[in-house]
């Protein structure tokens, strides 16, 4: 099926979020959709699954024009879209979930649970994947859900497939996985709308690429016929120069020391430490244990034995407000559930993690409010209409941002990134970066989790590398590659 | 043009509740010319004073994130304690002190239960609340305690136990009952305690998201237990003075009062998720009940008929305020 889509606008209000937008999709191809946070991927697409009408274009399915009322409409013509925040009814079986609404029925509308769980797992058998049909969604990981989801869309026999950020919460092996599942689909003539952030995974898979900006429509080019430089400069309009900026070393005394952490299966005897000034980067698979070792570092999660030392010394801590007071600062991993009070202003979200600095006797006081505030949102130079502006109406990246603003403002020995930049846009990506390199520059010791390789790569003075909750090994980064740190990180040795 | 809608319909739901009370306020008043007295108006902030008290306290508990079912218990319960003490010839001052402090351990007890015990705060206040009625059951032996302020020796004593409900403080020519001036003063302190200090802050933190609160270093079982640890002192109040208002203890005091309470949050536009909400909403959603009841009452609307006027009142005040 092909889809053209040209002269697409639409305003929410008075804010035009599309321009003169659009994109064409080719029979049987993977097309990445590609633009900053907030340049109309999105609104685009749910304009075309019927979610949203447009004011003003086309939009030509087969070469017929098209109007979708709804989504349901878009799916009985064969597109569908996956969200990137899965729409799945967790607490039911896969099998009722994928037959949620077309169930397959005897006499009197009885459900044939045995008929649907049969023809359940042949679908999930014919995509490849090994899910146990009458599992709860709960009891799978996230790719596995994606996976649930995306067997969802072919069972309409989805001819078009939008996806959105479909990697941001895939292991490695999962990802290969949705690869692997993506190309035969591609084989069997099916068009892929890929929507992702990151560059290598575009490279990869597609074989064409749209880009958007400012919700207007910038070009369209041959996968091959171009570079990541291209791709960033028609995304931001101009050259972001080094994608990870060099800082000058200045590596000090030890801050933090972990000696011999254990937590039950978790992991086991941890040991490592971070120097003033240092970036030191953990790599390993999804599920490695690397979260949980900081979660421990923090306090969060109990530790059955081993020693933490901050600058020489032991320090006990049994919860977050040990590890603050400990000098330790840390950005988690999801910031929606566990970084920001989403509802709440960057202004108050700044200010919860800095009582202390904004009140006399507990008292509240307006001016150390303010000074604290506007210096968050400038330094970080977060888009926003004030500090009054609501959290959950920024891009991801500047959510990041008031992260980060937030933590920086306690101004922490330690800082602990748990993927900071995951979801978040090549220029934010680039913005946060340079804050890591300022901070250390400042002597602060820094922890980078990641799970995307080349940025753990560019970044760290050292990585260490996690597999299955043990270090196997530590790599300086001048002597360190892709190929050494995957081996290490799926158990083998150098 | 739209901009000016859009603050026009912002400031709408901003102060629906209030909005709602001056209309109220004016219809009433148009219709009964007993209802626009001074003396009247005295008198409806005299009868807000108990849902008053037990909704500020409410409302903290709901901004974290909870509810706490057990105020009406809580209420009878500690009244029951203050009029046992005196009946046993303890110094009112004692007996009034002592009833606070068991009133705010009782609530302890259920932010414990919600913090530490990890209940849902629906189970664990329904939980004490039937805990703490059958407690007051089982000490009365489901017997009124009357005639209080005749059981107590000291004059000074009588004196303080009957001015906490029946006082009057004369300011010019109107004179102003003593409970409508608790019942401002806790207004006040609620005011900047939730607007003004760090400890407000972390509870619209643990209202809004608990996980993100903990990871930036608010205590949230601490704020929890403090929160309905409030919650029972301020019922234990509101009890204090029922009780020396009617000059009788009874273990059913209280009955209900729970669901008046959490009206009148809910009528001053707190979420009910947590983490968003006013104190000043709470205030005009008090006002809002009482204003009803006291001019239905004047109207001589039957009871029954009060009953759906005033679930009709909640339920446009609660959707003119969802429509943000």
């Amino acid at each position: 099926m092909n889809v053209e889509m040209k002269g697409i606008n639409k305003s929410f209000g008075t804010n035009q979020v599309l321009k003169n937008a659009g994109f064409n999709l080719k029979d049987g191809e993977v097309h990445a959709l590609m633009g900053e946070n907030g340049a109309g991927k999105s609104t685009l697409m749910k304009i075309l699954t019927g979610v949203y009408t447009r004011d003003e274009g086309t939009v030509l399915v087969d070469g017929q024009e098209v109007m979708y009322k709804n989504p349901q409409e878009a799916e009985k013509a064969g597109i569908v879209f996956i969200y990137q925040e899965l729409n799945v009814l967790f607490d039911l079986t896969v099998e009722e979930n994928l037959f949620m609404g077309k169930e397959i029925t005897k006499k009197f509308g009885i459900c044939d649970k045995k008929a649907m769980i049969a023809k359940a797992q042949e679908m999930l058998d014919k995509m490849g994947v090994h899910i146990p049909v009458t599992a709860t969604m709960t009891e799978l990981s996230v790719g596995q859900q994606q996976m649930i989801e995306i067997c969802k869309a072919l069972m309409v026999d989805a001819k078009v497939l939008i996806m959105d950020e479909p990697t941001a919460a895939l292991t490695q092996s999962e990802t290969k996985v949705l690869f692997d599942v993506i190309k035969s689909l591609k084989k069997k003539g099916v068009s892929i709308v890929y929507i992702s952030h990151r560059m290598e995974e575009i490279f990869e898979l597609c074989d064409r690429i749209t880009v958007l900006r400012d919700g207007a429509y910038i070009d369209t080019k041959e996968i091959k016929d171009i570079n990541m430089d291209d791709i960033v400069q028609m995304m931001i309009g101009r050259t972001i120069g080094e994608r990870f900026p060099k800082r000058d070393e200045k590596i000090g005394k030890e801050v933090l020391k972990v000696d011999g952490l254990t937590s039950g299966n978790l992991f086991k005897n941890v040991s490592f430490s971070v120097k003033a000034g240092e970036v030191v980067g953990f790599s390993g698979l999804m599920g490695a244990g690397r979260t949980e070792i900081m979660q421990a570092i923090f306090g969060n999660l109990p530790v059955e034995s081993g020693k933490i030392l901050i600058e020489g010394k032991e320090v006990v801590i049994k919860n977050p407000r040990q590890a603050i007071a400990a000098g330790i600062g840390f950005i988690t991993e999801d910031r929606k559930t566990e970084g920001l009070l989403l509802e709440k202003t960057i202004a108050e979200n700044i200010e919860i993690a800095n009582l202390k600095k904004i009140s006399k006797k507990t008292v509240i006081r307006k001016e150390l409010q303010n000074v604290l505030v506007d210096k968050g949102i400038k330094d970080f130079k977060i888009k926003c209409t004030g500090p009054e502006h609501e959290c959950n109406n920024l891009s991801g990246g500047n959510q990041q941002k008031v992260v980060l603003a937030k933590w920086i403002a306690t101004e922490p020995k330690i800082l602990i990134l748990d993927e900071p930049t995951r979801g978040v846009d090549i220029g934010a990506k680039k913005e946060i970066y340079s804050v890591i390199n300022d901070l250390a520059k400042k002597g602060v010791a820094v922890i980078l989790v990641s799970s995307e390789l080349p940025e753990v790569l560019g970044m760290s003075d050292r990585i260490v590398v996690v597999h299955e909750g043990k270090i196997t090994g530590v790599v300086e980064a001048s002597d360190a590659d892709q190929a050494k740190i995957m081996t290490l990180a799926t158990g083998g040795s150098l | 043009m739209m901009e000016n809608k859009k603050k026009i319909g912002a400031f709408l739901s901003e102060y629906a509740a209030f909005i709602a009370l001056v209309l109220l306020v004016i219809v009433l008043g148009i219709i009964s010319p007993e209802f626009r007295t001074a003396s009247n108006f005295l008198n409806l902030l005299r009868q807000a004073t108990f849902n008053g008290l037990i909704a500020f306290g409410m409302t903290c508990v709901i901004l974290s994130d909870g509810i706490d079912l057990s105020v009406g218990s809580t209420f009878a319960l500690s009244a029951i304690i203050c009029a046992e003490l005196i009946m046993m010839d303890v110094a009112t001052g004692w007996a009034i002190l002592i009833a606070l402090f068991a009133g705010t351990l009782l609530g302890a007890i259920s932010g414990l239960l919600v913090a530490k015990g990890r209940l849902q705060p629906f189970i664990a206040t329904l939980i004490t609340m039937t805990a703490y009625r059958g407690l007051a059951m089982i000490i009365t032996d489901g017997k009124p305690i009357s005639r209080l302020a005749y059981n107590i020796e000291s004059e000074s004593g009588a004196e303080l136990f009957k001015t906490l409900g029946k006082g009057n403080i004369e300011l010019g020519v109107v004179s102003i009952p003593v409970p409508a001036i608790i019942l401002v003063i806790a207004l006040l302190v609620f005011w900047f305690m939730l607007n003004k200090t760090t400890f407000g802050r972390k509870i619209y933190a643990t209202g809004s998201n608990a996980k993100c609160a903990n990871l930036v270093g608010v205590n949230v079982s601490k704020t929890k237990i403090i929160v309905y640890s409030i919650s029972g002192f301020m019922s234990a109040l509101a009890g204090l003075i029922m009780i020396s208002r009617v000059d009788s203890a009874q273990p059913v005091l209280g009955d209900g009062y729970e669901l008046d309470a959490i009206a009148a949050v809910a009528l001053g536009g707190t979420s009910m998720s947590g983490g968003r909400g006013k104190i000043s909403g709470t205030f005009a959603g008090v006002l809002i009940i009482a204003v009803l009841n006291n001019g239905l009452n004047i109207l001589g609307v039957s009871t029954y008929y009060q009953e759906v006027i005033k679930a009709i009142v909640i339920l446009i005040a609660v959707m003119s305020d969802r429509k943000r």
